[in-house]
């Protein structure tokens, strides 16, 4: 439909509305600092009053900490990125597991059903959190496929405290987001939710019913 | 001329049902013909829904909990201001150069492998999702929410096309079920109580059982929805907002469902209004924080979702088409003057809905509109017609409450004024759709009579001694005041004129 885009662009620009722009005053955003452990903390008590729940761990020891934690909630099949660091770190500490890990590596069309019907758990890595309202930061792609954070019920992922941002707006800027984005880019800050029904608020609608963050402590000073 | 193609251009053929001729007086002004069913009237409506004890129950409560929850995300005043101002700055600069941003959103999508189509009216807008679907032989789409495909008729559009096309929003999906449509423009299903839902479950889900259980109904939702995102064929959603120098589009939400008609399907079509480009990522960060706290009093919703590309080459998943219709439909000529422009900054957030008086006694099916609330009462009318949609502009006390809460400071009382005026006398050079057709007889007549007598002294002082010494016999049932007095105490004039008052005591010294 060209003639359509000649004709819109056209009326468009015949308005003739023009005139300077106004200032965009981003001061609001800009004062909005917290220390490390503020942010942390911020982003703990956000997530965590829309049902995010946390798992604490140290750098050495969150392969250990997420195993306990499949273990105990009986799970029996884990979805995870086979070609990231994490991945690998997850095999190691998962040998021997009654949680069978499951490695996200072929196109979707060859195990879709699998997928939706008997899939436990998906893991995933995070790009870095936001402290200012409380999400996750997620570049799904080739090594951690966007459905891995969706479609199974139980969403594990892991955290870095060293990698929070004070605000979307900051995170964005230093993600490099705005210059070269991702295919896909998530900002996540709990479950799946809905209040459609009378404004009840109810979990896992559509997506992951639970949300799993492991913490790791990788601050200089902070204990685990 | 452009753009008078692209819409029911209102005036005496969108106005009138075919069977009713209409009167026409001497002057040129024509009386609206009785109402049709294929008429819109809010007043009607709005009537019948104040009735409706059920309905005002269901909107008072939950217009309430929103009020309450929105203020609560913006504890500072100051930093309110500042966001509102930051926020309707950035959209106004969007749409100051909107035309150049439209085209660098096309490249950069181009760039991304999203393909852009552009469509003037819906019914194009609709042959080209058509087209997209026959030409991969989609016989089954998952939408996410999207108040654009409302405007375009599109599920009844796709299911006459032998297509299936199921919401599945859940607020969506439950009006859905019963063929209703959106009673607000977040909460679609607000309507609706939980023991209505649960009725209508146990009737039309297969095997479902009659429960009132919130967290039930809404597992029963999930497992017939998951189902359908595994076996579409296509994904349909909205866009919150397109940034032009990346070709992101952003999806707002909470339920994932956005997320799953985005990602599952091999095919994506996503479709917006052209007034939902943003130059740069980072702007949608404020418009964000504004959007989510001022629609349901959230901090942040679950999902922000960027979507700036189909499935690359080596990834597993991602739908391995995506494209975006950008779709007019009138825009262009609300865009075209300077003051009706401020109505595209909007980002449908609702909370003008939810802080208007009008809104939150009558619900939102009474405006018999797509958009209702205040934001409906200036959008739909620019669309349709301020002939067609009189009752819409008259539709608001104008106190203010909707342009006090909008996060991008739209006047909304202002434009109503505005089109209040042009529907019955067009301003010069005005692009206003369906400009001067919204004039009826009688008040045509009634601004006739007033102004003969405010234009001869002695008729008027004849007049005001025969209101005052007569005040008490005014019939409440006469027209014209009939309207005002059907729920009100007819007003009485002052027992003397000021005039006379002056002439007999003189003027006080202040
Ligand atoms: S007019 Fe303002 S308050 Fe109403 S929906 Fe649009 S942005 Fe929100």
């Amino acid at each position: 439909m060209s003639d359509a885009r000649a004709a819109i662009l056209a009326r468009l620009r015949s308005s003739g509305s023009g005139g300077p722009l106004p200032d965009l005053d981003t001061a609001v955003l800009e004062r909005r600092h917290w220390s490390a452990a503020e942010r942390v903390q911020r982003l703990r008590q956000g997530m965590a009053s829309v049902h995010t729940e946390f798992l604490e761990a140290r750098p050495e020891d969150w392969p250990a900490v997420l195993r306990a934690f499949c273990e105990r909630e009986g799970l029996r099949t884990l979805l995870f990125g086979p070609a990231t660091e994490a991945g690998h770190r997850l095999v190691e500490a998962m040998a021997g597991s009654p949680t069978a890990l499951r490695p996200y590596d072929a196109p979707v069309e060859t195990f879709k059903t699998e997928l939706f019907q008997s899939v436990d758990a998906g893991f995933t890595t995070t790009v870095g959190g936001v402290a200012e309202t409380g999400g996750l930061l997620l570049e799904p792609g080739p090594r951690e496929p966007r459905l891995l954070s969706l479609v199974p019920p139980l969403h594990l992922a892991l955290l870095p405290t060293s990698t929070l941002h004070d605000t979307l707006w900051s995170a964005i800027r230093a993600l490099g987001w705005g210059q070269a984005p991702p295919p896909n880019a998530l900002m996540i800050s709990g479950p799946s939710k809905t209040a459609d029904i009378e404004q009840t608020l109810a979990y896992g609608v559509h997506g992951p019913k639970r949300l799993v963050v492991i913490l790791v402590h990788d601050l200089p000073g902070t204990p685990a | 001329m452009h753009g008078e193609t692209d819409m029911n251009e209102g005036g005496p053929s969108g106005r009138f049902a075919p069977s009713a001729s209409p009167l026409v007086h001497p002057h040129g002004v024509t009386e609206r013909s009785p109402a049709t069913p294929s008429d819109p009237s809010f007043r009607a409506s709005a009537t019948r829904a104040l009735g409706d004890a059920q309905l005002r129950a269901n909107f008072r409560r939950a217009m309430d909990g929103l009020m309450a929850k929105r203020a609560a995300q913006f504890p500072d005043p100051g930093d309110l201001q500042a966001l509102r101002d930051l926020g309707t700055a950035v959209r106004a600069r969007s749409l100051l150069r909107l035309p150049e941003l439209l085209e660098q959103l096309e490249a950069s999508c181009a760039r991304n492998g999203i393909r852009v189509h552009w469509a003037e009216t819906c019914d194009q807008a609709n042959a080209i999702v058509l087209g997209l679907l026959k030409a991969k032989g989609a016989t089954r789409v998952v939408k996410g929410k999207s108040m654009v495909s409302e405007e375009m008729h599109l599920n009844a559009f796709l299911e006459a096309h032998g297509i299936e096309s199921l919401e599945s929003d859940l607020g969506e999906y439950i009006i859905q079920l019963d063929h209703e449509t959106p009673s607000h423009i977040i909460m679609p299903a607000i309507h609706k109580n939980k023991g209505q839902i649960a009725r209508q479950f146990s009737q039309k889900i297969k095997d479902a059982t009659y429960t009132e259980d919130v967290d039930e109904l809404t597992a029963l939702a999930r497992k017939v929805l998951r189902q359908k995102f595994l076996e579409a064929d296509a994904g349909l959603s909205g866009v919150n907002f397109a940034v032009a120098e990346t070709g992101t589009l952003c999806l707002v939400e909470n339920e994932g469902n956005g997320r799953m008609s985005t990602h599952v399907p091999p095919l994506h079509i996503a479709v917006m209004g052209l007034e939902k480009v943003v130059a740069r990522l980072e702007d949608v960060a404020p418009l964000y924080a504004l959007l989510t706290r001022s629609a349901t009093g959230q901090p942040a919703t679950t999902y922000l979702n960027l979507i700036s590309g189909p499935r690359a080459k080596d990834e597993m998943d991602g739908p391995r088409e995506v494209h975006l219709v950008i779709l007019d439909n009138g825009r262009s000529r609300i865009y075209g003057d300077p003051q009706l422009q401020a109505t595209l900054r909007c980002i449908r957030c609702g909370a003008c809905m939810n802080h208007c008086p009008v809104y939150t006694r009558v619900g939102g099916h009474a405006y018999e509109a797509v958009y209702p609330g205040p934001i409906g009462t200036i959008l739909t009318p620019q669309m349709e017609g301020v002939g067609r949609r009189h009752d819409l502009i008259h539709g608001s006390s104008l106190c203010g409450a909707c342009s006090e809460v909008c996060p991008v400071e739209i006047p909304i009382p202002d434009i109503l004024v505005r089109l209040r005026r042009e529907a019955t006398h067009a301003d010069a050079g005005s692009k206003v759709a369906g400009k001067g057709t919204g004039q009826t007889m009688t008040e045509d007549l009634a601004w006739r009579a007033w102004a003969a007598v405010l234009k001869r002294p002695r008729l008027y002082r004849l007049s005001a001694w025969f209101a005052t010494r007569f005040r008490g016999l005014i019939p409440g049932g006469m027209p014209l005041l009939k309207a005002w007095t059907m729920s009100r105490t007819t007003p009485l004039p002052a027992p003397r004129s000021l005039q006379e008052r002056i002439r007999k005591g003189g003027l006080p010294h202040v």
